[in-house]
């Protein structure tokens, strides 16, 4: 559904960001982008979205060219931002103005999901706070139905028990015939609704793969002790203990700890990624 | 629902289906709640649910019925028993043989200590 190749970008010259950046995504997941602050996460789902154009090598939704923006591509892409400014006029005239873009927009799913966010209908988008234009526009995203849904920081500004509303519309949301891309520094919110794990750094890919291939490959413990005879890959330390992944040896189906996931291949790489070759 | 840190969440889920079954809230031959309506109540992603559900097929404790969703196999209550003694001779027994090996500890030391713990729990 997004197909990247070899893609270049930067946005100084001899201050490369992506250089030879390639990344397939298909339809029916949930895939968490992460990386270091800086790293591009942004810039490349702002490329995904048709919003960077590239410097070489092709990024392509759907088959489209997304530098183009051709309407057919426009009307299957939705991308939350992580700042945004939004007109002073009420969310019925925000629907009536935006929703015609999108074909399959459905009206009766956008205030529903403004219900379960506890949003009133009939207010001003520029009376509401950060965290409740955030809510619109997720719920405005969500109805809209496209193939292709991208969101950046999506959680932030959203308080707790928005969180949990949160992770309920997208398990409800997500379908086999659409592509959900979420970038995120808060992994926790969001570890059981993610799927699959995007790393970037170091101007490219370093890591993708799927949740499942991972708890098969690796496995995520809590350790009192740690222990030479164990295949540790890599060990956190703190007062509860030592968080450790180790080599699954054993077949064991322990739960994916993606922030101790994305410090391990961060800080020494190597070994993980030979698991997965 | 409140997942622990230890076990993976398709495995969780399946705890939580088959205790379900066991505290005789779905009842064999049943209906259980749609992939999606399940994803949505345990906020997980619906693969997660999906994975759950392949393998309680598999263990025969829920059935698919094409078009219809997945229904509680007749013979559930028994086959999860087993199944849950398949997992824990699978998942806990390690842990705990690998501390009776780290610390020396022999199998027919333990013995006195579960007869102690069946009688204080259990009469």
């Amino acid at each position: 559904m997004i197909n990247i190749q070899s893609l270049k970008f930067s946005y100084r010259p001899n201050r490369p960001l992506f250089e030879d950046l390639s990344l397939r995504l298909e339809a029916g997941h949930i895939y968490g982008l992460l990386g270091k602050n800086g790293a591009g996460k942004s810039t490349l789902l702002k490329q995904i979205a048709g919003l960077l154009f590239p410097d070489g090598g092709a990024c392509e939704v759907t088959g489209y060219k997304t530098a183009k923006r051709q309407p057919a591509f426009l009307r299957e892409i939705f991308l939350v931002p992580e700042e945004f400014n939004l007109p002073k006029i009420s969310i019925r005239t925000y629907v009536k103005a935006n929703a015609p873009f999108y074909p399959r927009f459905d009206e009766q799913a956008f205030y529903s999901y403004l219900k379960e966010f506890a949003i009133p209908q009939d207010q001003q988008l520029t009376n509401m706070s950060y965290g409740q234009k955030k809510k619109v526009i997720i719920s405005f995203a969500l109805a809209t139905n496209t193939k292709v849904l991208i969101m950046d920081e999506p959680t932030n500004g959203l308080d707790i028990p928005s969180k949990s509303q949160f992770r309920k519309v997208m398990a409800a949301a997500v379908t086999d015939d659409k592509c959900m891309v979420i970038s995120t520094h808060q992994v926790r919110d969001l570890d059981n609704l993610i799927d699959s794990i995007v790393i970037i750094d170091d101007h490219k890919i370093i890591f993708h793969q799927d949740v499942g291939t991972v708890t098969d490959k690796l496995s995520f413990k809590l350790l009192g002790q740690l222990d030479d005879r164990l295949p540790i890959l890599y060990a956190d330390s703190s007062l509860r203990g030592h968080s450790v992944i180790m080599k699954n040896e054993n077949m064991e189906q322990s739960k994916i700890d993606m922030e101790l996931l994305f410090n391990a291949i961060l800080s020494n790489r190597q070994p993980i990624q030979e698991l997965f070759n | 629902m409140e997942f622990k840190d230890s076990q993976a969440i398709y495995l969780q889920i399946a705890d939580y289906i088959c205790e379900q079954v066991l505290l005789n809230k779905w009842q064999p031959e049943e209906r259980i709640p749609s992939v999606r309506e399940l994803a949505v109540q345990l906020e997980v992603n619906p693969n997660t649910v999906m994975r759950t559900c392949e393998l309680l097929q598999q263990q025969e404790i829920i059935s698919n019925k094409r078009g219809i969703g997945y229904f509680i196999h007749p013979d559930a209550v028994k086959k999860i028993r087993q199944f849950k003694k398949d997992s824990f001779i699978s998942n806990e027994l390690p842990s705990l043989f690998r501390s009776m090996y780290l610390l020396d500890i022999d199998v027919d030391e333990l013995k006195p200590y579960y007869e102690k713990f069946k009688k204080s729990n259990f009469r």
